[in-house]
C-alpha cells in the first residue's frame, strides 16, 4: 500500500538495498521516526518494570517465590511490544489500513470468545482469555486499536480520496456501528473501564475527522443520557456503582473500593517529595494496595519515588501527548490523524483515569496504565499504538 | 518542521485538534496538581496515616513488682496460673450470645453456668458485682485457677470453644508469710477502666486495656513504680498481618520491688495478739453499761519505729484474704466484703477508724496545761467528783486522790485534775460567752499534736479524725440545729432533752464541752495512726514524723535504689523539760499506774516501758479500749472498738507483741535468738541483677504459753483492778451529753 495517494517515500521498504545503508541514509525511517516520543514511551516502560518489580518482589503468591518474576515478565512484554511496534512500522499504518476489517473482526471475535466458557474471570471482569503456559490476553485492549483503525477508514475514506471536506452522516453513523459492537460486547464482560475508553477514543476519533458538531454534541449528550439510564434501570451491579462512588466517600464500600482508594491515597500521600525510595515504601511493602502492580501501579511510584518520581511519569505521559498531537497535526491525510487523535484520546483518558483513581479524584475502574502497568495485552496494545504513530509520522507526505 | 506542505487539511479539524491537545493536557495538569496536593501539601498527614497503617502493637505485660518486708520477705509477689479467659466481642457474634459456649465453659470449669455469664457481663449502673469493669475489648479472665487438666481441654476442643483461651499467666500472689496477711495496708489490684485510660493516655505512664490497676493500700500508693512498663513491640506487618520487619521495640520494664518498713513476723504477731485480744474481750462482760460480752466488733493495731516514724506493723480486724481480688472477685466474696454484717474488712482500721481517745488523750491535756502556764508539778485536787453548771463530772469509780501533780494525774489517769484545768482554762476564754480571741489553749495544743488533719502516711484514703474546737462546733451546729430543733423537747426523755439543749446552744462552747473533751471523750477523734505518731514523738524528744510503710523503691534489677526517707512533719507543742517530765510519768503508768498489772515482771531497767491507757465511751455502744505505749525504739499503739478497758483488753496483747520483738520472756529475761527485732532494721534487702531477693526464711509466729489460768482470768475479770494499782482511765460520765460516735 505503500505509496497511495501519490506520496512516496524515499528510504522505505523491505526490498531495497542492504539494512544499514536503509537505516542510516539521511532520510531513512530511523532517521524520521520520532525519537522524543520513543524514549518517553520507552522510559515510561522501564520505570514501569521497576516499580511493578517494587510491587510485586514480596508478593510470593503472584510470583511463586521468584522475585524477579515480574521484572522479568514486565521486560519480556516491553520486548515483545518493541518488537509489534517495529513490525507495524515496516508494514506501515497504511498496509494496515488494508487488513483493518481482518483485524476489526479478529479482535470482535476474540471478544465474544471471552464471553464463551473461554473466556475467564479476572478481579470481577469476565475480560480474559486464559491461553495456557501462565498467560492470558485481553482482548479489549485490542479492540480498542481496532476500533480507532476501523473508524479512521471509514470516516477518513472520502476525505481523503478527495470526494468530501468532511465526513458525512452516513459515515459518521456507519463509523459509530464499528464502535458500539464491540463496546456493547465488552459491556457484557462487564469490563466498564474499557467502554469508557472506547468512549472517549470514539469522542476523539469524531472530533478529528472534522465529523458535523451535531454528532459530537449527541455523543456527549447521549452519553451522559445514557450513564442516567444504566444507573436509573439498575443495569448495573451494585458493586460497580460502589466501585464508582467509593472514590469520593471510601466509607460507602470500606473493606472493597474505599480501602483501595483509601490505602492508595495513603501510600502516594506518604510519598513526599523524593518518596521513601525504591522497595522502601511501607504501604507497598506491606502489600496494602491491592493490584499495586496493575491498575495502581501508580501509588508505587507515589510512594517510593515520592512527587518527583511520579512527577517525571506524568511529564513522560505529557511529552508522548505532546509529540502524538504534533504527528496528528502534522500530517496531512485525515487517516493519520484520526488514528493519532484516536491514540491521544485513548492514551489521555486512561492515564488520567488510572492516575485519577489512585489520587482519588477518580473513579475506580480496571484500567492499566499505559507502559507502566503490568500486563502483556495493554502493552501490546500501547506498543503498537506507538508504532502506529510512528508510522504516520515516517509515512507524512513530504514537501519535495 | 519548516517544510511542513499545504495541507487539504480543514480549520475545523485543525482547531479541533487544538481543542484535543488543550484538553489532554489540563488533564495531565489536574494530574500534576492532585498530586502536589497529596504529597507536598498534606504529605505528613498521610505519612503519619502510613506509619500507623502497617504497625501492629504486640504488648508484653510487664511483671509487677514485689512488696517486700524490711527484710526482704515478699508480702505481695507475681505466680504464674493457667488463665481461662473469654472475648466479648467474640461471645457476641453468635446467635445466642454465646450462652452456649459459656454453659459449655461452665461444665468443663467445674462452675454454674450463671457464675461464669455474670463474671463475663460488663458493670454498669444497674448490673451487681461481678461484672467486668475493665474493656470490653480485652478478654475477660473467667478463671485463674484452671487446672493443666481444664486448660487442655479447652484448647483441645478449639471449636467447641470460640473466644475463649487458656494462657498461663502472671497473676497477683499475696503470701502472707508466717501468716502475716497485712491484707489493708497492701491493698488490691483490679482492671484499669476506659476513664484511667483516657486520662493517663498522655502521661509518662499510659495504661494498656490489659493492666491492673492499685486500688487501695500499698499497691495503690505506689501503683506506678510497681507496674513498670509494658514491653511493645511494633512490628511492620503487611495488608495481611504478616510480619514484614520489627519498627521498634520498648523493652518490657518489670515494675520496681517496694521494700516496706513492715515486718512480716511482727505483723503476723500483731495480727495474731490482735485477734487473741479481741477474742478474749469477747469472754468478758460489760458489767458498767450493758451488761452483756463486749462485742470486740473491730480493732486495730499501729507498731512503729520512733526515731523514723516507720510502721513496722499494722494490723486492722475483721479482715479478709486478698488473694480473693485475683483474677476477678466472685460474686460471693465482694459480698462479702462489702457486707455490713461482716463489718467492713477492707477498712484499714489503722488509719480509717476514728474514735475518742479517751485518756490517751491526757498527755496533749498535760502539755495544753503547761503552756496555758500551769506546773507541771503545781498541786491539783483529784477529788472523786467535781460539778460544773449543774451536772457531775466523775473521776473512774469515783474514787479520789488528794491532791497532786500532773504526773500523777498521768499515771493514776486522775480526770478531776483535768476538769479543773480545763474549767478554768473554759473560764479564762469567758465561759458561755466566750471573749473575742480565746486562748484554747486545748484546743490549740491538740492540733498542734497534728489531730484533725491527716498524718500523710503513704496510705490512701487516710482521716485525719476531729478536734471539737469552736469551728467545728459553729458549722456542727448549723448542719444539725433544724433537726436538734424538731426533735428537741424541754423536759422530754434524755435524748429529747439534749436535742433540746443542743437546739439552743449547740454551736457554743459549753463547761461541759471543754470538761470533758480535756480527758479525750466526747465529740474528739481520733485514728490509731495519728496516736502513735504523737506517742512516738513524744519518746523521741517531740520530733513527728510522717509515718511510712514504703522505705525503698528498688528496681527490678537491683540496680537503682530510692530511698523513701523519714520526713520530719512538726515538732511537738513543749519543751524539753516537760517532754522529760511526761516521759518519766508514763514510765511510772507502766510500773505504777493504770497499766503497771499488766507489766509485772517487765524489765523496765532494760527496756523502759511507757504507757497510757484509754478507754472511751461511745454513746449507744460499749466502750473504745485504747493502749499507747513506747518503748526507746518502738511505739504501739493498739485500739479495740467495743472493747472494754484499755488495760484490760489491749495491755497483754500489746505486751506480748513487744515481748516476741524484744525476745523476752513472761518473767523479763531476754533470749536475743527468739527476739524478732531487738532493734530496728536498718539495712535494705539485697536484689540480686537477676530479680532475685535475697530473703530470710519465715517461721510462723508461736504464741508462748498462756499463763496459769487463775492469774490470767483473775486479772482480766477484775476489769481494771489489782492490788495496789489504780483503776484504768474510763471516765464514766453520769450525765454526759450526747456522744455521737
Amino acid at each position: 500500500m505503500a505509496g497511495t495517494n501519490g506520496f512516496s517515500v524515499s528510504g522505505y521498504g523491505p526490498q531495497r538495498g542492504g539494512l544499514w545503508s536503509q537505516l542510516s541514509a539521511r532520510d531513512s525511517v530511523v532517521r524520521r521516526l520520532d525519537w522524543p516520543l520513543l524514549l518517553c514511551a520507552f522510559l515510561l516502560s522501564g520505570i514501569g518494570a521497576l516499580l511493578v518489580w517494587s510491587a510485586t518482589r514480596g508478593r510470593t503468591e503472584l510470583t511463586g517465590g521468584d522475585p524477579y518474576d515480574f521484572l522479568f515478565r514486565h521486560i519480556l512484554n516491553t520486548g515483545i511490544g518493541i518488537a509489534l511496534m517495529i513490525a507495524t512500522v515496516w508494514l506501515g499504518h497504511r498496509t494496515l489500513r488494508g487488513a483493518v476489517p481482518v483485524l476489526y473482526g479478529i479482535s470482535v471475535l476474540l471478544i465474544v470468545l471471552v464471553l464463551t466458557p473461554l473466556g475467564a474471570t479476572i478481579n470481577g471482569a469476565h475480560a480474559w482469555i486464559v491461553i495456557g503456559g501462565g498467560f492470558s490476553i485481553q482482548p479489549s485492549e485490542f479492540v480498542k486499536i481496532t476500533i480507532i483503525l476501523g473508524m479512521a477508514m471509514l470516516l477518513a475514506s472520502r476525505v481523503d480520496a478527495g470526494d468530501l471536506a468532511h465526513p458525512d452522516h452516513r459515515t459518521v453513523a456507519k463509523s459509530l456501528g464499528i464502535a458500539v459492537l464491540p463496546m456493547a460486547i465488552v459491556m457484557l464482560m462487564p469490563d466498564l473501564g474499557s467502554v469508557m475508553v472506547m468512549v472517549v477514543i470514539m469522542l476523539g476519533v469524531l472530533l478529528a475527522s472534522g465529523a458535523p458538531n451535531r454528532w459530537i454534541l449527541g455523543l456527549i449528550g447521549s452519553g451522559v443520557a445514557g450513564a442516567v439510564l444504566v444507573t436509573a434501570l439498575g443495569l448495573l451491579d451494585e458493586y460497580q456503582i460502589n466501585r464508582f462512588a467509593a472514590f469520593a466517600n471510601p466509607e460507602l464500600d470500606p473493606a472493597g473500593v474505599g480501602y483501595n482508594t483509601n490505602q492508595a491515597r495513603i501510600a502516594i500521600g506518604s510519598g513526599g517529595l523524593l518518596g521513601t525510595g525504591l522497595f522502601k515504601g511501607s504501604q507497598t511493602t506491606g502489600q496494602f494496595v491491592p493490584e499495586q502492580q496493575t491498575d495502581f501501579v501508580f501509588t508505587v511510584a507515589g510512594e517510593e519515588l515520592g512527587f518527583v518520581g511520579a512527577g517525571l511519569i506524568l511529564v513522560l505521559l505529557g511529552v508522548v501527548l505532546w509529540r502524538a498531537c504534533r504527528i496528528a497535526r502534522e500530517t496531512t491525510e485525515l487517516y493519520g490523524t484520526i488514528v493519532a487523535a484516536g491514540i491521544i484520546a485513548w492514551f489521555a483518558f486512561q492515564s488520567f483515569e488510572n492516575i485519577g483513581m489512585t489520587l482519588g479524584i477518580m473513579p475506580v475502574a480496571g484500567l492499566p496504565l499505559p507502559f507502566v502497568s503490568y500486563g502483556g495485552s495493554s502493552m501490546f496494545a500501547v506498543w503498537v499504538a506507538i508504532g502506529l504513530l510512528q508510522s504516520i509520522r515516517v509515512q507524512r507526505p513530504m514537501s519535495a | 518542521m519548516s517544510n511542513i506542505p499545504e495541507t487539504g487539511r480543514t480549520p475545523r479539524v485543525q482547531i479541533r485538534l487544538v481543542v484535543i491537545q488543550v484538553l489532554v493536557f489540563s488533564l495531565l495538569l489536574t494530574l500534576g496538581g492532585r498530586l502536589w496536593y497529596l504529597q507536598i501539601r498534606n504529605g505528613q498527614e498521610y505519612t503519619d496515616e502510613a506509619k500507623n497503617n502497617g504497625v501492629q502493637r504486640v504488648v508484653q505485660p510487664a511483671v509487677r513488682g514485689s512488696i517486700l518486708d524490711a527484710r526482704g520477705v515478699p508480702l505481695a509477689d507475681n505466680e504464674t496460673r493457667l488463665v481461662v479467659s473469654a472475648s466479648r466481642t467474640e461471645l457476641m457474634k453468635m446467635r445466642d450470645d454465646g450462652k452456649g459456649v459459656l454453659t459449655r465453659l461452665a461444665e468443663v470449669l467445674d462452675m454454674k453456668p450463671r457464675e461464669v455469664q455474670d463474671k463475663v457481663r460488663l458493670c454498669d449502673a444497674k448490673t451487681g458485682k461481678p461484672c467486668w469493669n475493665g474493656s470490653p475489648y480485652q478478654p475477660i479472665p473467667v478463671t485463674d485457677e484452671a487446672t493443666t487438666q481444664q486448660a487442655l481441654q479447652i484448647r483441645e476442643r478449639a471449636e467447641d470453644f470460640p473466644g475463649i483461651t487458656a494462657e498461663p499467666t502472671a497473676v497477683r500472689r499475696y503470701t502472707a508469710p508466717g501468716k502475716a496477711n497485712t491484707a489493708q495496708v497492701l491493698g488490691y489490684l483490679s482492671p484499669v477502666t476506659d476513664g484511667e485510660i483516657e486520662e493517663a493516655k498522655d502521661t509518662e505512664s499510659p495504661f494498656l486495656r490489659s493492666d491492673q490497676v492499685g486500688r487501695s493500700g500499698l499497691e495503690r500508693t505506689y501503683d506506678n513504680a510497681l507496674r513498670g512498663k509494658a514491653g511493645i513491640t511494633r512490628y511492620e506487618v503487611d495488608n495481611l498481618g504478616r510480619v514484614i520487619g520489627e519498627a521498634e521495640r520498648d523493652k518490657a520494664q518489670p515494675g520496681a520491688n517496694l521494700v516496706t518498713s513492715i515486718d512480716a513476723r511482727v505483723q503476723a504477731v500483731a495480727e495474731y495478739e490482735l485477734n487473741e485480744a479481741m477474742k478474749a474481750a469477747r469472754k468478758e462482760i460489760d458489767k458498767n453499761n450493758t451488761g452483756k460480752n463486749y462485742k470486740a466488733d473491730a480493732g486495730a493495731v499501729v507498731v512503729m519505729e520512733n526515731k523514723t516514724g516507720r510502721v513496722i506493723s499494722m494490723a486492722s480486724l475483721p479482715t479478709y484474704d486478698p488473694n480473693a481480688w485475683v483474677g476477678g472477685i466472685s460474686g460471693k466474696d465482694y459480698a462479702r466484703l462489702t457486707d455490713k454484717r461482716s463489718n467492713y474488712p477492707l477498712l484499714n482500721r489503722g488509719i480509717q477508724s476514728q474514735a475518742a481517745p479517751g485518756s490517751i488523750f491526757k498527755v496533749i491535756s498535760s502539755t495544753a496545761a503547761v503552756n496555758a502556764g500551769y506546773d507541771f508539778d503545781g498541786n491539783y485536787p483529784c477529788p472523786s467528783s467535781l460539778s460544773f453548771g449543774g451536772r457531775e463530772f466523775k473521776n473512774f469509780e469515783s474514787r479520789g486522790y488528794g491532791v497532786i501533780d500532773l504526773g500523777r494525774a498521768l499515771e493514776v489517769s486522775c480526770d478531776t485534775v483535768y476538769y479543773g484545768l480545763a474549767h478554768q482554762e473554759w473560764l479564762n476564754d469567758g465561759g458561755i460567752n466566750p471573749k473575742k480571741k480565746p486562748d484554747d489553749w486545748f484546743y490549740k495544743t491538740a492540733h498542734q499534736f497534728g489531730l484533725g488533719a491527716k498524718t500523710g502516711i503513704d496510705l490512701p484514703n487516710e482521716v485525719g479524725g476531729r478536734v471539737p474546737d469552736r469551728q467545728w462546733k459553729q458549722s456542727y451546729w448549723e448542719q444539725l440545729k433544724d433537726t436538734w430543733c424538731k426533735e428537741g423537747k424541754k423536759g422530754g426523755t434524755y435524748v429529747e432533752q439534749i436535742a433540746f439543749e443542743n437546739c439552743l446552744e449547740g454551736n457554743r462552747m459549753r463547761a461541759g464541752d471543754s470538761v470533758n473533751y480535756s480527758i479525750g471523750q466526747g465529740d474528739t477523734l481520733v485514728t490509731p495512726i495519728q496516736m502513735a505518731s504523737i506517742y512516738a514523738a513524744i519518746s523521741n524528744g517531740g520530733t513527728m514524723y510522717r509515718p511510712t510503710v514504703g522505705k525503698a523503691v528498688i528496681s527490678a534489677d537491683g540496680k537503682s535504689v530510692r530511698e523513701i526517707k523519714p520526713e520530719r512533719a512538726a515538732k511537738l507543742p513543749m519543751d524539753a523539760a516537760t517532754n522529760k517530765k511526761i516521759n518519766d510519768a508514763l514510765a511510772g503508768v507502766a510500773t505504777r499506774g493504770s497499766a503497771a498489772w499488766r507489766f509485772g515482771g517487765w524489765p523496765q531497767d532494760r527496756i523502759p516501758m511507757h504507757a497510757k491507757t484509754g478507754t472511751a465511751e461511745v454513746y449507744g455502744k460499749q466502750t473504745t479500749s485504747w493502749f499507747a505505749s513506747y518503748t526507746d525504739d518502738y511505739t504501739i499503739v493498739m485500739t479495740i472498738s467495743q472493747g472494754g478497758t484499755g488495760s484490760g483488753a489491749s495491755g497483754p496483747a500489746v505486751r506480748k507483741i513487744y515481748e516476741a520483738m524484744y525476745g523476752l520472756d513472761e518473767k523479763g529475761g531476754q533470749d536475743l535468738k527468739r527476739a524478732l527485732l531487738p532493734a530496728p532494721q536498718k539495712a535494705l534487702p539485697r536484689i540480686g541483677a537477676d530479680g532475685s531477693i535475697d530473703a530470710p526464711g519465715i517461721k510462723p509466729y508461736k504464741p508462748r504459753k498462756p499463763l496459769p489460768p487463775q492469774t490470767q482470768q483473775a486479772a482480766a475479770t477484775t476489769g481494771d483492778r489489782r492490788p495496789g494499782t489504780l483503776p484504768d482511765t474510763s471516765l464514766r460520765l453520769a450525765a454526759a451529753t450526747a456522744r455521737r460516735d
